[in-house]
C-alpha cells in the first residue's frame, strides 16, 4: 500500500529571492492506492501528475509530507533503496544510452543477481511488440526511435515485476498500431500479477481499463472514483469540464 | 616466462598460451620467441632494436601477434616495428605493450610501428596497451604509427589503453591512396594524475579515399586527455573524425579538431563533444536498483566497450 500524506513540492522561480515566489506544484495531497489496483493518474498538462510520480519515485523530494509504501517511511529514501523495496518507474522520455544495449538494460531490469538468458529478455521485448532479434543486440541510443525506446522502457518495467510500477503517460510517442498492443500489456499485467500499476495518462482507453481514475490539476486532487464516476464528465469536453476549471 | 609477464601477456593480447599462426613476444627488451609461417616472415633488424614483419602478396585469414611486456623496473626502451604487407592479403595484426613496475623508476616502451599496405588488402589492426604494479616508478608509452595505404586497401584499427598507464603520447599518421580506406576506433580512459595525448593526421590524398576516425575518452580523477585530429583531403573523399568524451572529478580533456579541404569534392565533418554523465542517465540505473557508483560504473564500461 502507497500511502502519500500532506504532500507538497514547491520550486523557486528563476529569479526568486522571496518566499513568494515561490511555485506550488504539489498543493497537500493526501493519496492513498491499495496493493493489485490499477490506477491512472489524469488531468491538464502542467498540473503535477508528472512530479508526483516522480515524488513516488524519489526523483525529486518534497518539500512537505510523507510518503508511506507498505507502512515504512520512504520520504527521505534514495531512488535506490525505494527501487529495492519494489517501485519501479517508466520515464515519460526515456533516457538514451551510448553504449549499453537493450539486452544490458532488460538483464539490469530483471535484477543483477539473475542471469538472464537471450530468450528470456527477447519475451519482454515480445510482450511490447518488438521483434526481439532485431533489438536486442543494439545500443540503447540515437539510433532508436522515439517509440522505440518507449517500448523498451516499458519492457524494462515488466522485466522489474515490482510490487508497484509508475508509468508516465506510456502511450506518448507511440503509434496506434503499438498502442493497441500496449492496451493489451497492461491489462495482462494487472490480471495476471498482484502488483500495482499507476499509469499517468490522457488516453481515454487507458482511463478505461482502470480500476480507479484520480484527477490532477493545479497540483491538487480534483476528483476521485472509477471510471463510471469520473469518465463522463472528463470527457464532455475541457471547457466545461469542472475538474479543468 | 613468470606469472607477471604470463598476466601482462593476457591483458595486452588476450594470450593464455603460445598463439597459433606467426608471432614474436618480447620481453623486458629482448626477443623471446618467435614462429613464422610459410606466408608470414619476421626478422630482426639488424641495424636497430625492432622486427620486420614480411607478409606475401596473397596471404589470407592469417594472424600476427607481437606483443610487448616489460616487468623490469627501470627500462627504456626505442622499438621499430615495419610491417610490409603485400597485395591482395586479409590479415590480422595483434600488437599491445603491458608493463608492470613494482619498483621507482620510470619504465618506458616507446614504439613506431610503420605499415606499408599493398593494394586490395585488408589488415585489421588491434592494439592495447596495459600497465600494473604499484611501485612509485611512471609507466610511460608513446606508440607512434605510421600507416601507408596502397590503393583500394582497407585497415581497421582498434586501439585500447583502460589502466595503468601514467603517461602516454600517441601519435598516428596515415596516407592513403585511391580507394582507400581507413577506420580507426580508439577507446581511452585515464585515472589518478595520468596524461594521455592522441593526435592524428590523416591525408586523403587518392581519390575515393575516406577515413573514420571514432575516440571514446574517460578521464577520471586528476587526468588529463588532448585529442587533435587533423584530417585534409587533397582529392574526392570522405572524412569523419569524432571525439566522444566522458569527464569526471577534476579531470580535464580538451578535443582539437582540424579538417581541411584541398579539393572541391573533399567531404569532410567532424565531431566533439566533452562532458560528464548526464544525470538522468544515473537516475535511470538508481531506478533499477543500481546505486549512484554502480550505476556510474556502468555507463562508463559501456561507453568504453
Amino acid at each position: 500500500m502507497l500511502e502519500l500524506q500532506n504532500l507538497s513540492f514547491q520550486v523557486s522561480d528563476e529569479d526568486a529571492e522571496s518566499r513568494e515566489n515561490f511555485k506550488e506544484i504539489i498543493k497537500d495531497i493526501n493519496l492513498t492506492l491499495h496493493d493489485h489496483t490499477f490506477t491512472a493518474i489524469t488531468g491538464p498538462n502542467g498540473g503535477g501528475k508528472s512530479t508526483l510520480a516522480k515524488l513516488i519515485m524519489g526523483i525529486e523530494r518534497p518539500t512537505s509530507g510523507r510518503i508511506v509504501w507498505n507502512g515504512t517511511d520512504i520520504t527521505e529514501m534514495s531512488i535506490t533503496e525505494r527501487a529495492n523495496l519494489g517501485i519501479s518507474f517508466a520515464f515519460q522520455q526515456p533516457v538514451r544510452f551510448k553504449g549499453i544495449k537493450v539486452k544490458d538494460l532488460i538483464t539490469l531490469s530483471a535484477g543483477t543477481d539473475k542471469k538472464l538468458s537471450a530468450g528470456e529478455a527477447c519475451e519482454y521485448l515480445s510482450k511490447v511488440g518488438l521483434c526481439a532479434r532485431d533489438y536486442i543486440n543494439r545500443d540503447v541510443d540515437a539510433s532508436l526511435s522515439g517509440g522505440e525506446l518507449k517500448r523498451i522502457e516499458i519492457a524494462t518495467i515488466i522485466a522489474r515485476n515490482t510490487p508497484l510500477s509508475v508509468f508516465d503517460e506510456p502511450e506518448a510517442g507511440i503509434d496506434l498500431w503499438s498502442f493497441n498492443n500496449l492496451i493489451k500489456v497492461f491489462e495482462e499485467l494487472h490480471e495476471t500479477s498482484s502488483n500495482s500499476l499507476v499509469i499517468i495518462s490522457h488516453q481515454e482507453r487507458i482511463l478505461n481499463i482502470a480500476d480507479e481514475i484520480v484527477v490532477i490539476a493545479n497540483g491538487s486532487v480534483k476528483a476521485r472514483g472509477t471510471k463510471a464516476e469520473i469518465l463522463p464528465e472528463l470527457l464532455e469536453g475541457t471547457g466545461s469540464c469542472k475538474f479543468y476549471q | 616466462m613468470d606469472e607477471i609477464q604470463k598476466n601482462l601477456l593476457e591483458q595486452v593480447a588476450g594470450l593464455h598460451e603460445i598463439p597459433a599462426g606467426a608471432y614474436n613476444i618480447r620481453a623486458n627488451g629482448a626477443s623471446i620467441e618467435r614462429n613464422t609461417t610459410a606466408n608470414i616472415d619476421i626478422v630482426t633488424k639488424p641495424d636497430k632494436q625492432g622486427i620486420d614483419i614480411l607478409i606475401r602478396p596473397g596471404t589470407k585469414k592469417e594472424s600476427v601477434h607481437i606483443p610487448v611486456i616489460l616487468s623490469q623496473s627501470g627500462l627504456t626502451e626505442m622499438v621499430y616495428n615495419d610491417f610490409h604487407i603485400g597485395d591482395d592479403c586479409d590479415v590480422t595484426i595483434i600488437a599491445g605493450c603491458g608493463i608492470h613496475n613494482s619498483g621507482d623508476s620510470e619504465s618506458r616502451h616507446d614504439g613506431i610501428h610503420t605499415f606499408y599496405v599493398g593494394q586490395n588488402s585488408h589488415v585489421k589492426y588491434v592494439e592495447k596497451h596495459y600497465g600494473s604494479g604499484d611501485g612509485k616508478g611512471e609507466r610511460i608509452m608513446n606508440p607512434k604509427t605510421v600507416v601507408e595505404l596502397g590503393p583500394n586497401s582497407f585497415m581497421e584499427m582498434e586501439t585500447v589503453q583502460i589502466r595503468g598507464v601514467d603517461s602516454t603520447v600517441r601519435s598516428t599518421a596515415a596516407t592513403l591512396e585511391e580507394g582507400a580506406k581507413l577506420v580507426i576506433t580508439e577507446r581511452l580512459m585515464t585515472h589518478g594524475s595520468q596524461y594521455a595525448e592522441s593526435s592524428f593526421r590523416v591525408d586523403l590524398n587518392g581519390a575515393d579515399s575516406s577515413a573514420n576516425l571514432i575516440s571514446r575518452a574517460v578521464a577520471k580523477d586528476d587526468s588529463k586527455q588532448l585529442f587533435l585530429a587533423v584530417i585534409n583531403g587533397n582529392q574526392r573523399c570522405a572524412g569523419h573524425s569524432e571525439c566522444d568524451a566522458i569527464i569526471m572529478d577534476r579531470a580535464k580533456i580538451s578535443a582539437v579538431p582540424e579538417i581541411t579541404a584541398n579539393h572541391l569534392d573533399a567531404a569532410l565533418i567532424h565531431e566533439a563533444a566533452i562532458g560528464k554523465i548526464a544525470g538522468e542517465q544515473i537516475t535511470k540505473l538508481m531506478t533499477l536498483g543500481l546505486t549512484e557508483a554502480e550505476a556510474e560504473a556502468q555507463i562508463v564500461n559501456g561507453f568504453l566497450k
